[in-house]
């Protein structure tokens, strides 16, 4: 599989389409769907880590300080994050503005 | 050395799926079902038989449990009919899609409504799309003979497809025949050992079936098809092979008579044997009728089709299954494809014969040449025609 999408030649796809190396999806850019992206205010945020558990691809990774930030890579823009946390800290931005 | 025994076609079967050594048999147990899963239980539970029996609670989990097995590197076998099918099938696109070479004899039946147990081609071209080969018997003999076939061209690693080998319901599944059976040596010079080339083990993680977005799913057909396409090689390779160690040829499409004739009946199935007796009675009569019987359904041969047809004014397909409102049936709708891409028109006639286990006899196939032979010289629209129906 090519890196970022699926694409790839019909000739070059594996044997009914497996999967040969572990975790391979996480090369997959997930985050070229999105039309906002979830954008945390740290003065706000009480490091819960509900955002993490939450969203449903890779998006969030805890730094050293604590904090957990976002890695837009993944981030598909669904707003799981934005409704969770419990403090209001994370805002849907629109893409673009 | 093999040896001639009568025996129920169906049992024949389980008694070749053994010679084959399978690995796997899964299987729902009741209705729609024949002999032939019931047979390989027994083979199973009296030790004649190493392999596993995975008695299902229904169609569906009878073939996700052969995907299952066939993905873990074992040789794998179910068997069904009509309704069955219809529930499995949902799992047979994924088994082909996953190139899972699993085989499966189907005793073709009716669909219901209204419920019919009995024999028509319906389950055979509900399969039609789903990306197996699929390969047609005539009588017992064949549905032995290509079941070997069967497991030698889906488990070749140029192919890796599962495989469909058909037989009519009850009129042979049900029937006692003479059968030639060999024996294991035979059998294993002929079908050597599965071994996989992609397999669900521990020690080597694979994913198998994942999701494929719009930018692969497209690919992900192609590959498939044109793998069916290629495996027509095959499928020749292995019918050559099984000549020359048993001495029984087969062929894509077979032709009874066919070399000089006029009017050319097409058909698929143990009708075929009914068409021979048929057409040496209308060859006695000084008619110039031949018969092209069709063997290999998918791959579709297409180009094998059209040499056998090419001579001929009429053709007579009998379709036993129907395209409700369709321009014709399933066969005629092939066959009449086959024709308009290599630009050439005969006069086509179809009929819709046997539906739900009636009988097609000698006197119908006169009366499908001669209504074909009439409709062609009074010109006839071409469609498609009930044979034997009550007015």
């Amino acid at each position: 599989m090519a890196k970022e999408t699926g694409i790839v030649s019909w000739k070059d796809l594996e044997l009914g389409i497996s999967i040969h190396r572990p975790g391979s999806a996480g090369e997959l850019r997930t985050g070229d769907w999105r039309s906002s992206r979830a954008v945390t205010d740290f003065d706000k945020c009480i490091k819960c880590g509900r955002c993490y558990i939450f969203c449903p691809d890779m998006v969030y990774s805890r730094n050293d300080k604590g904090y957990y930030e976002q890695n837009y890579y993944y981030c598909k823009g669904c707003g799981i994050c934005a409704s969770e946390c419990p403090v209001d800290a994370i805002t849907m931005v629109q893409e673009g503005d | 050395m093999a040896k001639r025994v009568g025996m129920e076609v169906s049992i024949a079967a389980a008694e070749a799926v053994g010679l084959a050594d399978v690995d796997v048999i899964a299987a729902y147990p009741i209705t729609p079902q024949t002999h032939i899963v019931e047979h390989l239980s027994e083979l199973v539970a009296s030790g004649h038989l190493d392999a596993e029996f995975v008695p299902v609670e229904s169609e569906h989990s009878a073939m996700s449990c052969c995907v299952g097995s066939s993905a873990a590197g074992a040789r794998t076998f179910t068997s069904t009919s009509s309704q069955g099918y219809a529930l499995m099938s949902e799992i047979c696109y994924i088994a082909a899609s996953l190139r899972l070479p699993i085989v499966m004899v189907t005793a073709n039946r009716a669909l219901s409504a209204p419920i019919s147990i009995w024999n028509d081609h319906a389950d055979l071209m509900m399969a039609r799309d789903t990306g197996w080969i699929q390969t047609v018997a005539e009588n017992g003999q064949e549905v032995v003979d290509l079941i070997f076939h069967a497991f030698r061209v889906a488990e070749d690693h140029r192919v890796l497809l599962p495989v469909m080998v058909n037989l009519d319901g009850f009129i042979l599944s049900h029937v006692i025949e003479p059968i030639l059976l060999p024996d294991r040596q035979e059998v294993e010079a002929y079908l050597p050992p599965y071994v996989p080339r992609l397999r669900l083990d521990p020690k080597s993680p694979v994913s198998i079936g994942p999701v494929g977005m719009p930018d692969v799913y497209t690919e992900a057909k192609k590959v498939h098809d044109e793998v069916l396409k290629g495996s027509r090689l095959v499928i020749e390779e292995a019918w050559d092979d099984f000549e020359a160690k048993f001495g029984r040829r087969y062929r894509a499409v077979e032709t009874y008579r066919a070399e000089d004739a006029e009017t050319l009946l097409i058909t698929m199935g143990s009708i075929s044997e009914t068409a021979m007796t048929a057409v040496d009675a209308l060859r006695e009569q000084g008619k110039k009728v031949g018969l092209t019987r069709i063997r290999l359904w998918r791959p579709f041969p297409a180009q094998d089709l059209f040499d056998a047809v090419k001579g001929a004014r009429q053709l007579v397909v009998v379709d036993r299954a129907m395209n409700l409102n369709s321009i014709c049936g399933p066969v005629c709708g092939e066959i009449k494809s086959v024709l308009f891409d290599r630009h050439h028109a005969p006069y086509v006639k179809n009929y819709i014969a046997g539906l739900g286990g009636r009988d097609v006899t000698v006197q119908n196939f006169t009366e499908m040449v001669e209504g074909a032979e009439l409709s062609a010289r009074r010109g006839d629209p071409m469609g498609y025609e009930l044979i034997n129906l009550k007015e």
